[in-house]
């Protein structure tokens, strides 16, 4: 899967919990999802939920920690998915 | 120099009608909220009846985000949140757009439980081993105080926000805190109510204790028959009331209106003492509390116009009269107007004084004593004691100058409020 078609599908989970932005509209790489996308702290948890059940992988808590910005969570989804 | 306290704003998502206007109108014309409920039947719960407020999608979509309600079970913070924000609207007061929170306007709104539907999906979850897939929701919608925190949030209050919790004297006693805050000077706009989760794990303890009536699942707007002499049970209820309490000169600077003036109140306990114990009320506390809040508010009880009383529909419904009497010094056709809510409710639990009270203040801004229903038959040990004609059974239209509340709960507490038609 490559990083785009990721993103595309990372979009409408994210939209869920962050509210409307400019940041949001331009959903690339390098956003950050509290820093940019202003998405409550405690709503992390859930987009990385949400998140495993789009993909079918399970997110360790290691992993879970380091998926802050959409750059992350891209490395650790192929990870993840690498090891399916 | 004490502040003179009013209420300024009023919300209600009650079985017989959520928001004012319906209310108001099902009040006076004694619409019962009571329907049978096809999932207690289906779990055999004894009374299949209840007052439930039916709050459609829409109508939530209004108060909460899409965020908000997504995965959200809390029917006690949905009743809550709908009351104490239409309380805040009617105030005519603003929602905070900026960063410095409303340091002198703050909330007491009670809650006996919250989000019992969402505790028991968490409890599932959890006993399934799946704890990591509960997601961020569960605490905001489970803790007891949810429903302040909902509320508190979407306003932008920073004056003490707190949850208060005594049985079904809760909603009372989170009137009379309020009065007493602004009172003393520690708020000048304090958000009160009460809310009380619906359903059948809220109302199953009540259904295992018996206390519930088992002879109106075919005829529920009969069910709930406070002060007759058929009366045999309560109907278990849900919903919330809200107020806005307001310093008098706080609602003056702004030109609010002015639905009614708290005068005083007082809440105590019988100890479980005496014929007190965990579920039955001890009656010299009753009666103390009553007396107490007379003579808080400075009123004479010849000066009372009507009661509005606790008053479940259970054998205890005489007793309370006796209270009355013997705390007022007043029987016969001396005692006081006196109606019940409940008869068209259910006993809304948590809900109950906080439902109870907004009907209270409503007739003494409307003038009028909403209709007694179901007690055609009246307890004859009651009308040993007052009048029949002082238990209204139709709308009656009359000048209400003050008014007394009290409500009972479990733990033996007790809670009374005066509250009187508002002069400057």
């Amino acid at each position: 899967m490559s990083n785009e078609e990721i993103i595309h599908k990372l979009k409408p989970i994210i939209t869920t919990y962050a509210p409307a932005s400019a940041a949001l509209e331009n959903l690339n790489e390098e956003s950050d999802f509290i820093k940019d996308l202003n998405i409550n702290s405690a709503n992390l948890v859930d987009i990385i939920l949400d998140v495993e059940e789009a993909f079918g992988i399970t997110i360790d808590n290691t992993s879970m920690e380091k998926m802050l910005t959409v750059k992350a969570s891209i490395e650790v989804i192929k990870e993840k998915l690498s090891e399916k | 120099m004490d502040n003179r306290v009013v209420i300024t704003g009023l919300g209600v998502v009650s079985p017989n009608g959520i928001g004012l206007d319906q209310f108001l109108s099902a009040i006076k014309e004694g619409i019962s909220g009571i329907k049978h409920q096809q999932n207690l039947s289906d779990l055999k719960f004894s009374c299949q009846i209840a007052g439930l407020p039916e709050v459609s999608d829409e109508l939530a979509a209004q108060y909460f985000s899409p965020l908000e309600l997504r995965n959200f079970n809390s029917s006690g913070i949905l009743y809550g949140v709908i009351a104490g924000m239409d309380a805040w609207k009617d105030a005519g007061l603003p929602l905070n757009e900026t960063h410095e929170p409303f340091w002198d306007y703050g909330m007491v709104f009670g809650a006996g439980t919250s989000g019992i539907d969402r505790f028991r999906e968490a409890i599932y979850t959890i006993d399934e081993l799946e704890i990591r897939r509960l997601g961020s929701t569960v605490v905001a919608q489970t803790m007891n105080s949810g429903v302040s925190a909902y509320l508190s949030g979407k306003i932008g209050l920073g004056n003490q926000i707190s949850t208060n919790s005594s049985a079904c004297c809760t909603g009372t006693e989170s009137l009379l805190t309020a009065f007493e805050r602004i009172k003393s000077g520690k708020a000048t706009v304090v958000l009160a109510g009460a809310t009380s989760d619906s359903g059948p794990y809220i109302w199953g303890g009540f259904d295992g204790m018996k206390v519930c009536t088992y002879k109106h699942n075919e005829t529920p707007t009969k069910g709930s028959r406070p002060m007759s002499a058929t009366a045999s049970g309560f109907v278990p209820g849900s919903g919330a009331g809200a107020f806005v309490v307001e310093s008098l000169t706080h609602a003056k600077a702004r030109g609010a209106k002015i639905y009614a003036e708290i005068l005083g109140g007082h809440a105590n306990s019988g100890g479980q003492r005496g014929a007190g114990t965990m579920t039955a009320p001890n009656s010299t506390a009753v009666q103390r509390c009553i007396s107490k809040a007379l003579e808080n508010a400075h009123v004479q009880a010849n000066e009372i116009d009507a009661i509005n009383g606790h008053l479940t529909a259970t054998a205890m419904d005489a007793l309370e009269i006796s209270n009355w009497t013997m705390a007022l010094n007043r029987k016969g056709s001396d005692f006081p107007y006196i109606n019940a809510l409940k008869g068209m409710t259910g006993h809304c639990l948590t809900a109950s004084g906080s439902i109870e009270c907004v009907a209270s203040v409503l007739q003494i801004h409307h003038n009028f004593l909403f209709p007694n229903v179901n007690c055609e038959d009246l307890n004859p040990a009651i009308t040993a004691l007052i009048d029949a004609e002082k238990v209204p059974q139709k709308m009656k239209s009359i000048k209400i100058n003050t008014l007394i509340k009290a409500s009972f709960g479990f733990g033996d507490v007790n809670a009374c409020i005066i509250l009187k038609k508002y002069t400057s």
